[in-house]
């Protein structure tokens, strides 16, 4: 089922794009220790807000201009005419562990120091937007996937059950789904996470929001499956398999499981941007990921400031562009799946 | 109709309970109470804190707690706020006003500019209009509140045409009444069209998709076949019937505003409940938290029974009695 998806998927533009996308932004992920000049932590104090260094050709090789601070209270840089330095490439850097175990130094591209290169400017301490962009991806991207599938497990388990079952277990568990849906869900985020945050360390904060968005985003999806659990049940293969005696749990996963699967494809690959979408809303009102750890949302809050919207600071924002792109990309992936696994839900072409 | 109304007012009780009862557990769960900030300054003496402790009732479990704060809400005594030490009733009667009229004003413009777009978009579908207005509904789908709020901001502070937050001015006391009105709209444009952002995708998406199923129906080339004009048949036969879920959406759609209302309102500094229940829950001013968090479901629960009252106003063929 996968290899026809993967082909229907390859035949559209669209989808073509969308995978293209997402290649790109996770490898980006994947590799973002070797693809970032510097530590996300790695502070130059002499150089905040910094913006964007320029890129010059020198002898075909490409230099970072060198800028000399003109006002630190503006935060304004004019280049030094004439003075650039070289862009290594392969070089070493500062050293780090690669996936976490790996020690290793190599990076893409460092610059000689004392000069620094930053892509993407720097922020209020000095720190590269580009490496933090690239380190907070890491939490940004991952969230979403990890999330979707818990509640999906939890969703179908919830979902089939109450479905299957009917009855009292159906009442008690349709009643705890609507309850959560009637709760408007950042409230719920913000009260859960209060509640769980201070039982953890502050490193672990990856995990509450992983249990926090779990807990409150099965109840969508577990809603739908039960209602094509209800149907299902009544199916003649559902009830020959009754009839069989198998048991309730194969049932379940054996009948229910196969039939639902592209269901559940679908529904996680629409509801992956709300993960993103709710992480950077946590760690954006300072209640998700922690200093020292980034996240595009943690970016996002710390670039809430007042300096940055009158001295147009616009490098500060580009997590929000990078979670809004993340989205986007998903979003339309979720519709072209839709499309190619159930033509009549179609919304785009009709 | 009245007994649907009553009958959903009753629906409520059960669900604010157990919204109340949840609030409650998880405020206990959650470590600290309120006096946590008033216990590490030195200058407060130790007296002092006890006799708050007392009068808080914290050193009780959450449950008796819970049927005291119970007791008087049935008496119409939602309690005090601790921060600001006064009744909770006279700090949502500032806030909800300025979320409500957020909202409406969201859902408004969301309706203003969903309707003629999703409507042009199924007439000339396929053309380039349509193209552009279904990149358009992506895109603002796919933006976060929070983020567009910050543009907002910024664009705000770079052209200096609008305020970069807030609800009045300074000088707001001294202006006439007409100048207050103007001076509330000025602040209010802003917020509004960040929060309205997300609703216009979704209205416009769902509007486009109904559009296109009536335009193809019997009725539909019934009315073409007496000699109605295009207009005519477009805007009374089509639009009539292809507004209708946009009525039902409404209230899904209240839901993601007053949660988008919390993120919209800290960034634009704008005085509303969403803004409150942030505050009031990072320092755990207890019955603030639970009093703003039932305003916000009763918002929404109103909302959806004003939707489905407008439902059945809007579409003859719904009976509410009989659901």
């Amino acid at each position: 089922m996968l290899k026809h998806l993967f082909k229907e998927i390859t035949r559209r533009p669209m989808g073509v794009a969308c995978l293209v996308i997402l290649a790109v932004l996770y490898l980006g992920t994947v590799f973002s220790q070797f693809l970032a000049p510097y530590l996300p932590t790695d502070q130059d104090l002499t150089s905040a807000y910094h913006p964007p260094t320029r890129i010059v050709l020198e002898d075909w090789r490409p230099h970072v201009q060198v800028y000399e601070q003109v006002d630190p209270a503006a935060a304004r840089y004019e280049p030094i005419e004439g003075e650039t330095a070289p862009i290594k490439f392969f070089a070493a850097g500062e050293e780090y562990r690669f996936w976490g175990f790996i020690p290793a130094q190599m990076r893409l591209f460092q610059v000689e120091e004392p000069h620094r290169i930053y892509l993407l400017g720097s922020d209020g301490t000095g720190r590269d937007v580009f490496s933090r962009l690239l380190y907070g991806a890491q939490v940004s991207l991952s969230i979403g996937f990890i999330g979707i599938c818990i509640t999906m497990t939890l969703g179908f388990l919830v979902g089939g059950i109450a479905g299957y079952f009917g009855g009292r277990t159906d009442f008690l568990a349709m009643r705890l789904v609507e309850f959560i849906i009637a709760v408007p869900s950042l409230y719920l985020l913000i009260a859960l996470r209060g509640a769980l945050a201070e039982h953890f360390e502050p490193e672990q904060m990856y995990l509450v929001i992983v249990i926090i968005l779990s807990l409150i985003g099965w109840a969508g999806a577990a809603r739908i499956i039960r209602g094509m659990a209800l149907s299902l049940r009544q199916r003649p293969f559902v009830l020959a398999a009754e009839v069989m005696g198998q048991s309730s749990l194969r049932i379940l996963f054996r009948h229910f499981l196969p039939n639902l699967a592209s269901y559940l494809l679908v529904a996680a690959t629409l509801s992956i941007p709300a993960y993103i979408l709710a992480e950077a809303a946590l760690s954006f009102l300072g209640l998700g990921i922690q200093e020292p750890g980034t996240s595009w949302g943690l970016m996002l809050q710390q670039a809430q400031e007042l300096k940055v919207f009158t001295l147009n600071l616009w490098w500060l924002l580009t997590p929000g562009a990078a979670i809004f792109i993340t989205v986007i990309t998903f979003n339309m992936l979720g519709d072209v799946l839709r499309d190619i696994v159930d033509p009549r839900q179609q919304m785009v072409k009709r | 109709m009245l007994f649907f109304i009553i009958r959903r007012f009753v629906t409520m009780i059960p669900l604010l309970l157990g919204i109340s009862v949840l609030v409650f557990v998880l405020m206990a769960i959650a470590p600290g109470d309120f006096l946590d900030v008033a216990r590490t300054q030195e200058d407060i003496p130790a007296e002092y804190i006890e006799r708050m402790e007392e009068e808080f009732a914290l050193g009780e479990p959450w449950h008796t707690r819970y049927f005291i704060w119970l007791g008087n809400v049935v008496q119409g005594n939602l309690g005090e706020s601790w921060i600001y030490r006064v009744p909770v009733t006279e700090l949502l009667w500032q806030r909800i006003p300025a979320t409500l009229v957020l909202s409406a004003l969201s859902i408004m413009f969301a309706l203003c500019v969903a309707i003629p777009m999703g409507v042009l978009a199924a007439i000339y579908k396929d053309s380039i209009f349509d193209r552009i207005s279904s990149m358009f509904a992506y895109a603002a789908l796919s933006i976060p509140e929070f983020f567009l709020a910050l543009l907002a901001v910024m664009f705000a502070a770079q052209t200096g045409w609008f305020p970069t937050g807030g609800l009045s001015s300074v000088e707001h006391e001294f202006m006439s009444f007409w100048g207050r009105m103007a001076d509330y709209a000025h602040h209010l444009v802003l917020p509004t069209i960040v929060l309205g952002m997300g609703s216009v995708a979704s209205y416009m998406r769902i509007m486009r998709a109904n559009f296109l199923d009536y335009i193809r129906s019997d009725f539909v080339t019934t009315a073409r076949a007496k000699g109605l004009g295009e207009g005519r048949v477009m805007f009374v036969h089509v639009l009539r019937n292809a507004i209708n879920p946009l009525v039902s959406a409404s209230g899904f759609i209240l839901a993601t505003l007053l949660s988008g209302s919390i993120l919209v309102e800290n960034v634009m500094n704008y005085p509303g409940l969403g803004q409150l229940i942030f505050e009031a829950l990072m320092r755990q001013d207890e019955f603030v938290v639970v009093a703003a968090v039932m305003m916000g479901c009763v918002m929404l629960m109103l909302g959806n029974l004003i939707a489905d009252l407008l439902l059945a106003w809007s579409d003859p063929r719904i009976r509410l009695e009989k659901n």
